[in-house]
């Protein structure tokens, strides 16, 4: 096992230089001048080299990335030109908020999503499976950005009843934190619950279809009994990497989500960051992200071979 | 027992603290940049420094300068010296006495921070003496009319000097202001907290401001009819209907000193070799085939005067001799004949918004009527920037947050050498009149001088002026006292919330 893992995170090492290597020279490619943003209004021809001198833009591009690569594995992520705050101590204050996000999203996802599932396997072409279908291929039709408008114009501005945007820290206010997270997680966590209920729905119906499942009904066990013990564990078992898989997702779908609701999260920051030209949280954000993806890729892979035996001996 | 009653009545304390103190929520349109006046470039930082940090001189809403840090101010004769009055007995937040020598050491650090973006606002500058302790003189290399409306803003902010030592100044920003600052968080919330200290501190109302950046208008729209904002700035002109029939907001609009406008690549590479970048007459087509009532009552929602001149309607050297023209298809097309064109085809670039691509859209169907085929270009505003200074485009729309001086609205766009002269528009006499401007203090002379140029200009058109660009704020209906200014500052003295 611990072999299985070494090996895994060798492999990722390549990956992640890849990833470095394209995201320098993406944002490289990007139209724009970082130093023309950041001076905005103000083209002083003098203060404009200075920039470019201090933030290094004057050296060959192969020269920056180095720089940037060797300071970034000594855990230097250099600063934001927008704002002189470090990229690290940026990326640190906003992740928490990125996760919480996430994790409310996923409970919301799986709340809905696999319930969903099985009641559509177990009543497989009947109204009630029609309906579910329909619900979730609207959640996964319905973009982020609309259904969020909808909510806040509905839920905040009519109903006045949650907080139509912003953050509060957990440790500031734990109940005003979950109210104002409650409408974003929802938005987020409803597209995936549609694809969640999709897989667990044909993952059901192939288990639901298996002898042992048949065998199990000829014995007489209670119908409750032989869909949440022996099928749905089983089925599962796909379900578990998706939904690791799925924080990915999560994170694209963050982006869109923290915009609409401006939470001040990792989304947040690197759209506000393109748009700046802000270089080096742009890269830091990546990077982490890409570093993050890897991580969950990992976990997914470990889990496969927990839950599944079988697996082990290959591994 | 008395632990227990101690605690209660500090618990009574901080619960009737709690009761009555008051804080103002304000929506920005975005995440202000770096918190140091010197080294900040955005437009929201400025709204945020009108709270935090004190200036030299103000400006009053019809443009006039008002004392703040300095009581009194007078030019020597030649026009190359100003003296400062300074008023007595302020404070920095950090305790530091404001005196001349700090006024001293904030315009020399403007002056020679080798990141400061006030260097090109405050050129004229030579040196500055302390004359005694509340008495400061700043002595010029050459006439500047300009200086004092400079002072007015960031290059005028006296911070302490004792926290200007420290490397993060940026984040931790100290200044005179009537608010001094708590914390920030970068893309949520700017916290500012009362100044007891401040010598007006008794026109103030509010314990904390709380500004938060909420790009989308719709939702920033959204969070002041909820409740969770009490004020916001840049209203989206479609959202002005909504705000005027909702019983408990008050639309505050102001007409602003800066514009909206096309500027024409002229002589900027090869894009400027067409009829419309080498042929006035086709520009004055253009100028002619577009209606500007029709943007402002269709996409302005009539809060976007029309403009025919660079200096706001507020300005005393606006001139309505230079005010718009009104549409005129026929004469464009015979301007366009006299050119020997029969249709002229142009690109016309802009940032990508709503408002722009409306109008952008509206500007394409008019002139389409008198001879011009435009294809429409959205461009994201960083990259525009960059091909604009390289020349890189045929007509940009592009506008101006404005100067309260004259010379900011005019001189760096179509002077030869203007740092924003993005066609690279280049006339001698009109080099010669705006260069003479800027250093003639008498109001009237001053005033020929930029109506010469503007004669020249009007006919030779590298700048189409559209509109004025309006400062629309919405409030809630409990906010009282709030006047907006057309510098679209948000200034807080006597502002209250009734409860």
């Amino acid at each position: 096992m611990l072999r299985y893992i070494g090996r895994r995170i060798l492999i990722a090492i390549p990956t992640l230089i890849i990833v470095s290597v394209l995201v320098f020279a993406l944002q490289k490619l990007l139209p724009g001048d970082p130093v023309l943003t950041m001076a905005g209004e103000e083209r002083d021809p003098q203060v404009l080299e200075y920039l470019r001198e201090r933030y290094r833009l004057n050296d060959p591009i192969p020269v920056q990335y180095f720089v940037w690569i060797t300071e970034a594995m000594r855990g230097n992520l250099g600063i934001s030109l927008r704002t002189d705050i470090p990229v690290l101590d940026l990326i640190l204050s906003k992740l928490p908020v990125t996760i919480e996000l996430a994790i409310m999203a996923m409970i919301v996802a799986l709340a809905i999503g696999i319930p969903a599932g099985i009641i559509s396997a177990v009543r497989k072409g009947t109204t009630v499976d029609y309906a579910a279908n329909v619900i979730a291929l609207s959640g996964l039709s319905i973009p982020n950005f609309w259904l969020g408008i909808m909510l806040i114009m509905l839920v905040s501005v009519r109903w006045q009843l949650l907080p139509a945007s912003g953050f509060v820290p957990p440790t500031e206010d734990l109940w005003l934190n979950i109210k104002t997270m409650l409408m974003p997680a929802f938005v987020l966590g409803t597209g995936l619950a549609a694809s969640l209920m999709r897989h667990t729905r044909s993952a059901m119906l192939g288990v639901l279809r298996s002898d042992y499942i048949r065998t199990a009904r000829a014995k007489g066990l209670l119908s409750r009994k032989v869909i949440l013990k022996h099928a749905l564990r089983n089925a599962l078992m796909p379900i578990v990497t998706l939904s690791t898989l799925l924080f990915g997702e999560l994170l694209a779908g963050a982006v869109l989500t923290e915009q609409i609701f401006t939470i001040p999260g990792f989304g947040k920051l690197i759209v506000d960051a393109v748009f700046n030209r802000d270089y080096a949280v742009v890269q830091g954000v990546v990077l982490c992200t890409a570093v993050g993806f890897i991580i969950m890729n990992l976990l997914a892979d470990v889990l496969y071979v927990v839950v599944n035996p079988r697996l082990r001996h290959s591994a | 027992m008395k632990k227990l009653s101690l605690m209660a009545l500090a618990a009574g304390l901080l619960m009737s603290t709690a009761v009555s103190a008051q804080t103002l929520r304000i929506g920005l349109n975005e995440d202000p940049d770096v918190l140091d006046p010197h080294r900040a470039r955005t437009f929201v930082g400025r709204i945020v420094f009108t709270s935090l940090c004190n200036k030299l001189v103000d400006i009053t809403p019809d443009l006039k300068f008002t004392p703040e840090l300095a009581t009194e101010w007078s030019w020597s004769d030649d026009g190359k010296a100003l003296t400062f009055k300074l008023r007595p007995g302020v404070t920095f937040h950090d305790g530091e006495k404001m005196d001349a020598a700090a006024v001293k050491a904030n315009i020399e650090r403007a002056k020679t921070l080798p990141d400061s973006l006030r260097k090109s606002e405050l050129t004229s500058v030579d040196s500055v003496d302390v004359v005694d302790d509340m008495t400061v003189k700043i002595n010029l290399s050459r006439p500047d009319a300009t200086l004092l409306s400079q002072l007015s803003d960031r290059a005028g902010m006296i911070m302490s000097p004792k926290a200007l030592a420290s490397a993060d100044f940026g984040q931790k920003p100290v200044c005179s202001g009537p608010y001094k600052f708590v914390e920030r968080v970068q893309n949520d919330r700017i916290v500012l907290e009362r100044f007891k200290e401040h010598w007006d501190a008794k026109n103030y109302n509010f314990d904390r401001i709380v500004f938060q950046p909420i790009p989308d208008t719709t939702v920033r729209l959204a969070n002041l009819r909820s409740g969770n904002l009490d004020l916001l700035e840049r209203l989206a002109p479609s959202d002005v209907p909504a705000v005027k029939s909702d019983a408990k907001l008050t639309f505050a609009p102001v007409s602003g000193i800066g514009y909206q406008g096309l500027t024409i690549n002229t002589n900027n590479g090869d894009k400027a070799k067409s009829p419309l970048g080498q042929d006035k007459r086709v520009r004055q087509a253009l100028e002619l085939a577009i209606d500007r009532d029709v943007i402002n009552e269709v996409v302005g929602q009539g809060i976007f005067p029309p403009a025919g001149q660079p200096f706001p309607e507020a300005s005393p050297y606006n001139d309505k001799k230079f005010a718009a023209n009104k549409r005129n298809v026929e004469k464009a097309k015979q301007l366009l004949k006299e050119a020997g064109v029969d249709r002229v085809k142009f690109e016309l670039t802009f940032g990508t918004s709503t408002t722009t691509q409306q109008i952008s859209e509206i500007i394409q169907a008019m002139a389409a009527e008198a001879g011009f085929d435009i294809s429409l270009r959205p461009t994201e505003f960083a990259a525009m920037q960059k091909e604009a200074q390289a020349g890189n485009f045929q007509v940009n729309a592009i506008g101006w947050s404005g100067r309260v001086d004259p010379d900011g609205n005019i001189h760096p766009f179509v002077t030869c050498k203007g740092g924003l002269n993005d066609g690279k528009y280049c006339n001698a006499e009109v080099d010669r009149l705006l260069n003479e401007a800027r250093i003639v203090n008498d109001e009237t002379k001053r005033k020929q001088l930029y109506d010469s140029a503007q004669t020249i200009l009007k006919d030779e058109l590298p700048i189409i002026y559209l509109y004025y660009q309006p400062w629309p704020f919405a409030h809630t209906k409990k906010l009282e006292g709030f006047k907006p200014y057309p510098d679209g500052m948000i200034r807080l003295k006597g502002v209250k919330l009734a409860s």
